[in-house]
């Protein structure tokens, strides 16, 4: 083993003495994050590409995105979406699932497909060296997917055995249940591919749904890695250049209507040693003008381990192990959610406390409280640049909402430049704790008794299967 | 760990790449042993620091399990001049994010934060490591006795097969052996831990020469090493950590245990004991793992969820630790089929590779990965898998903070009979654990116990 020491020997004398640990030290002043610019080009059938170049490793970050997803579900397909793209790595241009596995895995690279609400994807990670010969394999499967029966019957009864499964999982029952509730069970934020959906899927339907949206105008390509502009555009040329554009109709999302007044819903779970707890009502638009206040005042209220909530239901009270809110901020407005998980026996002190915070926060806020979560919003911005996948993430956020050039460069002075009456107005306006509805899943027995001596509301017992219908039957 | 994730429970041996990719790094010691790694990174104006001490939950004494982690908790509390509550306050003020967590060898922290507050997290960080006990009270034990007890719940008892780790961990190793409990311990040893009992085991374990910490990010090494000598210099030493004993252990039977639960489907567990992390037979079952589960074509995905579509899931893994390490293969059955039909597959597959060695495609398929996994681990600095704590970690267990090379290399040389020899020596048939979780009144789909009488 060698090490190498520093010849600071000297010194040490002269340090160990005692700071003085009165008070923190204080810091200069924070540096400025100097990004590579984001190069935006089209490739000759109009594809276009959104580059950020990274040289530190010798890896590259490759992102197709559909402008389609599961809000593009009809009525009766719940689910198409998703096991569309779920598919196209199960076979395509002639080879079989298995046959492309191998030769992505023996790369060492990895391709993903999955279908979100609004959009879906098809992400490339690779080592540099080994880019052309994944590129390629990328192609085939955005390009040229087969769709084989029996690879989708497989993942049909996979997916069944994960409904399943669900009805095990008490955290994934309160997330479905509550966007059903909030959202109702018709809307796209709010359906779920149930037993029948499922079973109804056919190779046909995947290929339609494939047609209609897999064309040129419809994507865009997000790139970021150790590659220059003059490289990436002859790969990709190569790669895509020849996919044909389509005429595109796309269905509108309505926008859902809010929470009136607060109703209790308790899913039963017998036996269980926690209750899973989430709180909400509709949120706000990614495009909102009130964005950057909103991301600050839920900073505060339940998006840090300062927050509101968490000091509060796990510090102070040691009933869980961590609590939290979010706005799932998407093209028409989607959910706030405040949760956490709670011990059995306290799951009406907690929700006591929830409902403090959620009140709490609507009160003008210490300058301590909004310098923390401004500071905390803005200073650790540059972590979102580190890794390629991650600086893909944020060009995708950016080609999404037709965000301006310059918002990264933006961003920490945006922020900082805050009020705390626009943090305020933000709370006021968007956490209004009468028009909430409350999910709890957990033990009826325990818990009942003590929710209605809150007076929360009306409560509705609901069954686990009113959520996720019954446990499908997966022996055929 | 304080923060909702993973608690990791086991380690797997760090994957590393071709020999050009390093992390560059110089090495310092101060004269109270405290272990200093500097790495530069310019790429962003952040920096990290990270932070090991040498002590886990395989340092506990029975009845006092959990205790480490336990401690972690109270690491977050404040210390001597820092109130409780302004650890985490002044650093995210700062524009910092934090955690720490807590595995059977050790204990880690970091700070992820912009690189001009640098200075914040060494005075935070050393005035835990030489105060903490100054700012503890029973009280303070008692707050977080009770969350780490939720945590448990979430993570054990409000968790589908929640509990197989301890069930599997008691039957694997004997009685008293450092790796027989989970990390976070019993709820009863968790309500048994006095205010004393966490003062002293601060006092042995949290010294600076039981710890290592490495700095990586936007940092001028010279200036950085001032600082830490400004902070740290002053703490002093404390008395040399009293031994682990590892107890060479063999598990020289095949226990077959049952676990009913409020579950839709039974799942299998087959745990062996395996060398510890870095000696022989570590590497060779890495890879096995990786050829059994890795992927469509491994040996053991393709056959029971691809083609006989018997098992919704299945994964191999090699968990590697200080004192030894655990071999293990779950699977869980699709609806209408018993654990015994998925015991009696993989048991076949694994017959499969004693007999005959695999090909060399799947083993240079596994080997292609891991050098692409070590590439990825090269891009952040900070958090739970960055390069500062890559550091820390093969330093802590190889005594080189930059031994990824090495670590290549035991990969790079081997061959596939190598593979077949250790499923051949390390994984037998009558040295293991098998348990079943099965749904409630179902415990016909568990494998069953041998009939043969004893």
């Amino acid at each position: 083993m060698t090490f190498l020491f520093a010849v600071s020997a000297f010194c040490f004398s002269v340090y160990a003495q005692n700071p003085d640990r009165t008070k923190p030290p204080l810091l200069p002043a924070p540096k400025k994050l100097n990004l590579p610019g984001v190069q935006q080009f089209s490739l000759s059938n109009g594809l276009k590409v959104f580059l950020m170049e990274k040289h530190e490793v010798p890896l590259m970050q490759l992102n197709l995105v559909v402008k389609t997803g599961s809000v593009e579900d009809p009525d009766d397909k719940v689910g198409l979406a998703n096991l569309t793209l779920d598919m196209l790595d199960e076979g395509a241009a002639g080879k079989t699932s298995l046959q492309i596995a191998d030769e992505i895995d023996f790369l060492g690279a990895r391709i993903s497909t999955g279908a979100g609400v609004h959009s879906s994807g098809i992400s490339l990670h690779t080592p540099l060296s080994k880019f052309d010969d994944a590129l390629r394999i990328m192609s085939e499967i955005v390009l040229k997917p087969d769709f084989p029966q029996k690879e989708l019957d497989r993942k049909k009864k996979d997916r069944l055995t994960s409904l399943m499964q669900m009805h095990d999982q008490p955290t994934a029952i309160a997330g479905i249940a509550f966007n059903q509730l909030l959202f109702g069970k018709a809307h796209p934020y709010g359906r779920m591919s149930d037993e029948n959906a499922i079973k109804n899927f056919n190779a046909g339907m995947l290929k339609d749904f494939y047609k209609k949206y897999f064309v040129s105008n419809n994507s865009y390509l997000i790139a970021v890695g150790d590659i220059s502009k003059n490289d990436l555009i002859k790969k990709l040329e190569s790669a895509f250049g020849k996919w044909k554009k389509g005429d595109i109709k796309r269905n509108n999302v309505k926008e859902p209507a809010q929470v009136s007044s607060r109703v209790v819903y308790l899913i039963d779970k017998p036996g269980a040693a926690q209750s899973v707890i989430n709180i909400g009502r509709i949120g706000a638009s990614r495009l909102t003008a009130d964005y950057d206040p909103i991301v600050v005042m839920n900073t505060l209220l339940g998006g840090s381990f300062t927050s509101r909530l968490n000091q509060n239901l796990r510090e102070q009270h040691g009933y869980t192990y961590g609590a939290s809110s979010r706005f799932a901020f998407r093209h028409v407005p989607g959910s706030f959610v405040a949760a956490s998980s709670v011990q059995t026996e306290v799951t009406d002190k907690a929700l006591v406390e929830f409902f403090k915070e959620l009140n709490g926060i609507r009160e003008p806020l210490t300058d301590e409280d909004l310098n923390r979560a401004k500071n905390l919003v803005a200073l650790s911005y540059p972590d979102n640049f580190q890794s390629v996948a991650e600086i893909a993430s944020q060009l995708e956020e950016m080609a999404e909402y037709n965000l301006p050039e310059n918002y990264f460069g933006n961003y920490v002075s945006k922020v900082l430049s805050l009020n705390g009456k626009e943090v305020n107005a933000a709370a006021k306006k968007y956490i209004v704790p009468e028009q909430m509805i409350v999910v709890v899943v957990g033990d009826r027995s325990k818990a009942e008794d003590g929710i209605k001596k809150l007076n929360l509301g009306e409560i509705k017992i609901l069954s686990i299967t009113d959520v996720l219908g019954k446990v499908p039957n997966t022996e055929n | 760990m304080r923060r909702i994730a993973v608690m990791f429970i086991v380690l797997c041996s760090v994957i590393s790449a071709q020999s050009q990719i390093k992390i560059p790094y110089t090495r310092h010691v101060l004269p109270n042993g405290l272990n200093v790694l500097l790495h530069e990174d310019h790429s962003t104006p952040t920096v990290t620091v990270n932070t090991w001490y040498h002590v886990g939950s395989g340092y506990e004494k029975p009845g006092r399990t959990g205790f480490a982690h336990l401690f972690e908790h109270l690491m977050f509390m404040g210390s001597g001049h820092v109130a409780e509550g302004q650890f985490d306050k002044l650093l995210e003020a700062a524009g910092a994010n934090n955690n720490g967590s807590t595995t059977e060898d050790r204990t880690n922290y970091y700070e992820d934060l912009p690189s001009n507050a640098l200075e914040l997290a060494l005075y935070l960080d050393s005035d835990r490591m030489g105060f903490l006990a100054d700012a503890m009270t029973p009280q303070s034990v008692d707050a977080q006795r009770a969350v780490v007890k939720n945590e448990r719940r979430q993570s054990y008892e409000n968790r589908p097969y929640g509990l197989a780790d301890e069930i599997i961990l008691k039957n694997l190793y004997p009685a008293n052996h450092p790796y027989s409990w989970p990390v976070i311990g019993s709820m009863a040893d968790l309500s048994a831990a006095t205010y004393e009992d966490v003062v002293e085991f601060f006092r042995t374990y949290y010294t600076p020469n039981n710890a290592s910490i490495a700095i990586a990010g936007d940092i001028n090494p010279d200036e950085t090493l001032k600082l830490v000598e400004k902070w740290f210099g002053a703490i002093p030493a404390g008395k040399p950590v009293p031994p682990q004993n590892p107890v060479a252990v063999k598990l020289n039977e095949e226990k077959i245990l049952l676990l009913e639960d409020r579950v839709q489907l039974p799942r299998l567990y087959m745990t062996w004991i395996t060398p510890r992390k870095f000696a022989p037979g570590d590497a060779e079952l890495d890879v096995l793992a990786n050829i059994l589960s890795g992927g469509k074509n491994s040996r053991l995905y393709q056959k029971l969820v691809y083609e006989l579509q018997i098992a919704q899931d299945v994964r191999a893994s090699q968990g590697s630790s200080r004192l030894s390490s655990q071999f293990q293969v779950v699977a869980t059955a699709r609806s209408g089929h018993t654990l015994s039909e998925l015991k009696k597959i993989i048991q076949e597959e694994i017959d499969k590779i004693k007999n005959e060695a695999p090909k060399q495609r799947e083993l240079q398929r596994t080997v292609n990965q891991y050098e692409a996994a070590f590439l990825n681990g090269l891009e952040k600095p900070g958090g739970f898998g960055g390069k500062a704590n890559q550091l820390n970690e093969y330093f802590y267990y190889a005594g080189n903070p930059d031994y990824a090379n090495e670590d290549l290399s035991r990969y790079k040389s081997l061959s596939v009979e190598d593979i077949r020899t250790a499923a051949q020596t390390y994984l037998p048939d009558n040295g293991r654990v098998v348990l079943s979780i099965v749904p409630m009144g179902k415990t016909e789909l568990a494998v069953q116990p041998k009939t043969e009488g004893k």
